[in-house]
């Protein structure tokens, strides 16, 4: 059913470029926006800069403050303090509908009683009168979006009688009709299995590709983020933890948070003495650099070790479980007697129960 | 039926008493609701269609049955708009008293009729409470065809309601915020938004309020005056044409309302099984 | 404190704003004509009731129910109830049994019939056991002959509010029983348990305040009908008159303040039946059936 996903989308992109001219991409700049309810903080002071035409991610854990802060941005939610501009001018004292924002929801809150095209032609039949389109221009331009969703032939069906994947699409071109000024997803395939994730995905990336909306996206999906997204904002407890693209917030995560929230970890507890990193009466051989002296918690990749001879000073522990991961093995590590565990892959020659392996991390971190 | 092979009642189910349930209410059914009316309608055939159709034409029955009908129209229409508004005060906002309020629009199914009928009819009267007020204006209420609309719109209050009310309670906020961003001014978001979602639901609590209205009797004929061709409702005439031992009239006239309410019935059947398949089951 | 007075009802998860409700003038509007309106239809003629019977006074109100007559048509109500509300209870548990816990054919119309009485007027619930049992009726002559009376009698009576209050505990049942499904009577037999143990201990806790919210809604019905109890009854003062009837007869002697006395006990049942719907539908909403959550 999702052939779409794998059409080329040449044959659309001179009447795309029509479509889009008229509204060109805004930066969208927040300063300081926190937002409570009641007594609890949803968002203390963020601060974001977007440039025009970028891809934005907002990724983080349930309750992080991302939806509050994209509600914000659509002028849905009001915050308790701080500012939101659009190309410098100030976006919170415009309403919502005054705002221009397309929002795509969730749920994505089709109207059940119109059919696809009313469905995307609503933002246009409402607006007033000196500005609304006729008829049959609202009729072209919606039935132009539907067939940029790919959805050509569908455009007398009722929400109801899509599939998750088709509904999705709707909702995007309904917001897209509006020429927003900016876009916004929320959680844009929560709703949808993984095949059809995945295909959407890149059908996404391509329609921004081409349209060249400022997209902001929530997403709690860390592979939907750093595969999609220009830079990804990492949020936890209404707080930006990091902003960088997705290289830069994979390979250097600048906070434990970060680095066990993206992609897979594994902690140590270790000690920073005179340059030297210790783990437990042990040195190990990981140059300390800038490190200050004192505890720290070492983190490292699962798949981003190697085993070291037993002369070398690495993380030495006993194998006491193995597991087949996708194409690779993983070894549970039991170290100093069993206070610590660690989860490593390793070449298959390793495999052994109760053999002890040395390992050293090629990439790590250590938190203090 | 999917699941039930051959000729079997039932799907096999370990679960016992199937027999005695289903052979206990079907008899009651039969005993108490379907041989009686089914005498009726066997009756009203004994008239033939000629004798059953002078009957249901005679002026006299033809005002009744008009009189029933296009005022329980009115009344059910009012209770559309208002119990729509309603429905949306006590979904939407946050008020005092308002639990007491809402716990209140049951009144019409909880207050025995003849109770209703002259409470109404104390207010509505020349000298009573209201209708003291309007006389001197030369508005009469009871005793005319508007008295039998107040007395309608009483019992049929709570149908729209409680039908709305679930429905409204259900819908989705997000819907809402869309049309917002959509840029529909609140105005153009409910009336073009929400209302047609539930219109299914105004529709269906219509139809009941309606039947229910053409049926009623209790709370009508005290504030009615009863005045044959005027304000006289179909079952009084139906009352008045037993007391005379007119039992064929009854009959015929009471096969009609029967026909009424059927059609009403599969009405609402109708409406709701095309709400099903446009908005789904959720 | 007037903001707070018609605020709107916050969105879920606190993140209601001013975007999905009206400006506070529209809402002070809606709130003023609904109130109003309620107030108009239903307060008023509830009010009416306790005024017009206290109207010539205590001890009067006092004699009109306790006079002879309303003493025998409350006995008479009573009785008619005793017997319809039980009657109805057994037959919505059968009913609620077949329809939630089997799967047959015809199910769907077994259903519909339940909720039959509801669309047919009180008055034909009448005429139809007249034109059964009356003198003139199907069974009249059988029944002349052997010296039983049904119509204008206990069990015509009877019969007309059992027809008219039939749907009320099935159709509390029958939706609450269905989405309970069957798995825990399936638990109970596995482990054991015989029919009728499943039966009363098992399924009847599962359901008994949606039963019990049915029985209170048969009961004001049977208590409080009208038309279909005015046919078969025969109007025999201290006889056949229920509650009711005897309101009516009383009004239609130009006896108002008696009318209303005796209205106002019916007025009280329709109240004490309000408190325990709205009770129940707010303690114990989870646990009756889901057309009735709001």
């Amino acid at each position: 059913m999702d052939a779409w996903a794998s059409t080329s989308f040449n044959r659309l992109s001179g009447e795309q470029s029509r479509l889009h001219k008229e509204e060109k991409p805004v930066d969208v700049t927040v300063q300081n926006v926190a937002r409570s309810f009641g007594t609890t903080a949803a968002l203390h002071g963020v601060s974001l800069d977007i440039r025009a035409g970028e891809l934005i991610a907002l990724l983080g854990p349930s309750g992080s403050g991302k939806t509050t802060l994209l509600r914000i941005l659509a002028g849905l939610d009001v915050p308790t303090s701080g500012r939101v501009l659009f190309d410098g001018d100030d976006a919170l004292g415009l309403t919502v509908q005054e705002r221009n924002v397309g929002l795509v929801f969730q749920s994505y809150a089709l109207f059940r009683h119109m059919t696809v095209l009313e469905n995307v032609g609503f933002g246009l039949r409402v607006r007033p009168r000196a500005r609304r389109p006729s008829r049959s221009e609202i009729k072209r331009r919606s039935l132009e979006l539907l067939e940029l969703v790919q959805l050509s032939g569908l455009e007398k069906r009722y929400p109801t009688q899509l599939s998750g994947g088709q509904r999705q699409r709707v909702a995007f071109a309904r917001a897209l009709a509006i020429q927003p000024r900016v876009l916004l997803l929320d959680e844009p395939f929560g709703a949808l299995d993984a095949k059809v994730r995945r295909d959407l995905r890149r059908w996404l990336r391509e329609i921004h590709d081409r349209t060249g909306h400022t997209t902001v996206f929530v997403t709690h999906d860390q592979e939907e983020a750093l595969e999609l997204a220009d830079r990804v904002v990492v949020l936890n407890n209404g707080k930006i933890e990091q902003v960088g693209t997705p290289d830069e917030i994979y390979d250097e995560p600048n906070s434990p948070f970060v680095f066990s929230f993206i992609g897979e970890s594994s902690v140590l507890p270790v000690h920073v003495r005179n340059g030297q990193v210790w783990l437990e009466d042990r040195p190990l051989d990981l140059p300390a650099g800038t490190l200050r002296d004192g505890p720290g918690q070492l983190f490292l990749r699962p798949h981003d070790v190697d085993v070291v001879s037993k002369a070398r000073n690495g993380i030495s522990g006993i194998v006491t479980t193995v597991r087949r991961h996708g194409g690779s093995r993983r070894f549970e590590l039991e170290i100093d007697q069993g206070r610590e565990h660690i989860e490593v892959e390793l070449p298959e020659s390793e495999r052994s129960l109760q053999s002890s392996v040395a390992v050293l991390p090629r990439r790590w971190r250590i938190y203090q | 039926m999917a699941g039930i092979s051959g000729l079997a009642l039932k799907r096999p189910s370990v679960i016992p008493g199937f027999g005695l349930a289903f052979g206990f209410a079907l008899t009651y059914l039969g005993l108490i609701v379907l041989i009686p009316l089914g005498a009726m309608v066997v009756k009203a055939a004994s008239l033939g269609l000629a004798g059953f159709w002078d009957i249901v034409t005679n002026p006299r029955t033809v005002a009744a049955l008009r009189l029933s009908f296009v005022t329980s129209l009115i009344a059910a229409g009012i209770n559309a708009v208002f119990g729509v508004v309603i429905a949306w005060v006590l979904v939407r906002y946050r008020f005092p008293a308002k639990r007491l309020l809402d716990a209140f629009v049951d009144l019409p199914f909880a207050l025995p009729t003849a109770v209703a009928g002259i409470a109404l009819t104390a207010i509505y009267a020349p000298n009573g409470w209201i209708g003291s007020w309007l006389a001197p204006l030369g508005i009469k209420v009871a005793y005319t065809p508007l008295g039998i609309l107040i007395a309608l719109v009483f019992i049929g209050l709570p149908f729209v309601v409680r039908t709305v009310q679930p429905v409204l309670e259900e819908f989705d906020r997000e819907i809402e915020e869309a049309a917002a961003t959509l840029g529909a001014r609140r105005d153009q978001t409910i009336f073009r938004v929400v209302l047609p979602a539930l219109i299914p639901a105004i529709l269906t609590g219509f139809a009941l309020a309606l039947a229910r209205a053409v049926g009623e009797y209790g709370s009508v004929i005290f504030i009615a005056g009863n005045i044959p061709y005027v304000s006289e409702i179909a079952p009084l005439l139906i009352v008045i044409r037993l007391e005379e031992f007119g039992y064929a009239e009854a009959t015929a006239i009471g096969t009609a309302m029967l026909l009424i309410s059927f059609g009403l019935l599969v009405f609402v059947h109708v409406v709701q099984a095309w709400r099903r398949r446009r908005f789904g089951n959720d | 404190m007037t903001n707070l007075s018609m605020a709107p009802v916050p969105a879920p998860a606190g993140r209601g704003t001013e975007v999905t409700t009206e400006t506070r003038p529209v809402r002070a509007l809606l709130i003023g004509i609904a109130v109003a309106f309620l107030a108009l239809f239903l307060l008023l003629p509830l009010g009416a009731v306790f005024v017009e019977a206290f109207r010539v006074g205590a001890s009067a109100y006092f004699d009109a129910i306790s006079e002879p007559d309303a003493l025998a048509a409350i006995r008479l109500t009573l009785i008619v109830a005793a017997i319809a509300v039980p009657t109805n209870l057994v037959f919505g548990l059968a009913a609620a049994w077949a329809i939630a816990k089997f799967e047959f054919r015809g199910k769907s119309l077994l259903n519909a019939l339940i909720d039959l009485p509801f669309s047919v007027s009180p008055v034909i619930a009448g005429l139809i056991y007249v034109l059964l049992f009356g003198a003139q009726g199907y069974l009249g002559p059988y029944l002349q002959s052997h010296d039983i009376q049904i119509v204008f009698a206990l069990p015509g009576i009877v019969l007309a509010t059992i027809f008219v209050t039939v749907p009320f505990v099935a159709r509390e049942l029958v939706p609450l029983m269905q989405e309970q499904g069957t798995q825990d009577e399936e638990a109970a037999l596995s482990l054991g348990a015989s029919g009728w143990q499943t039966f009363f201990r098992v399924t009847l806790p599962n359901v008994r305040w949606a039963l019990l919210y049915g029985v209170v809604l048969c009961n004001a019905r049977a208590m409080g009908e009208f038309g279909a109890v005015s046919v078969v009854s025969g109007h025999i003062r201290g006889k056949t008159n229920t509650m009711p009837l005897h309101v009516e007869i009383l009004y239609n002697e130009y006896n108002f303040a008696a009318a209303f006395a005796v209205a106002s006990l019916l007025a009280l049942l329709a109240l004490f039946t309000l408190i325990v719907k709205a009770t129940l539908e707010w303690r114990y909403a989870g646990q009756i059936a889901a057309s009735r959550r709001h």
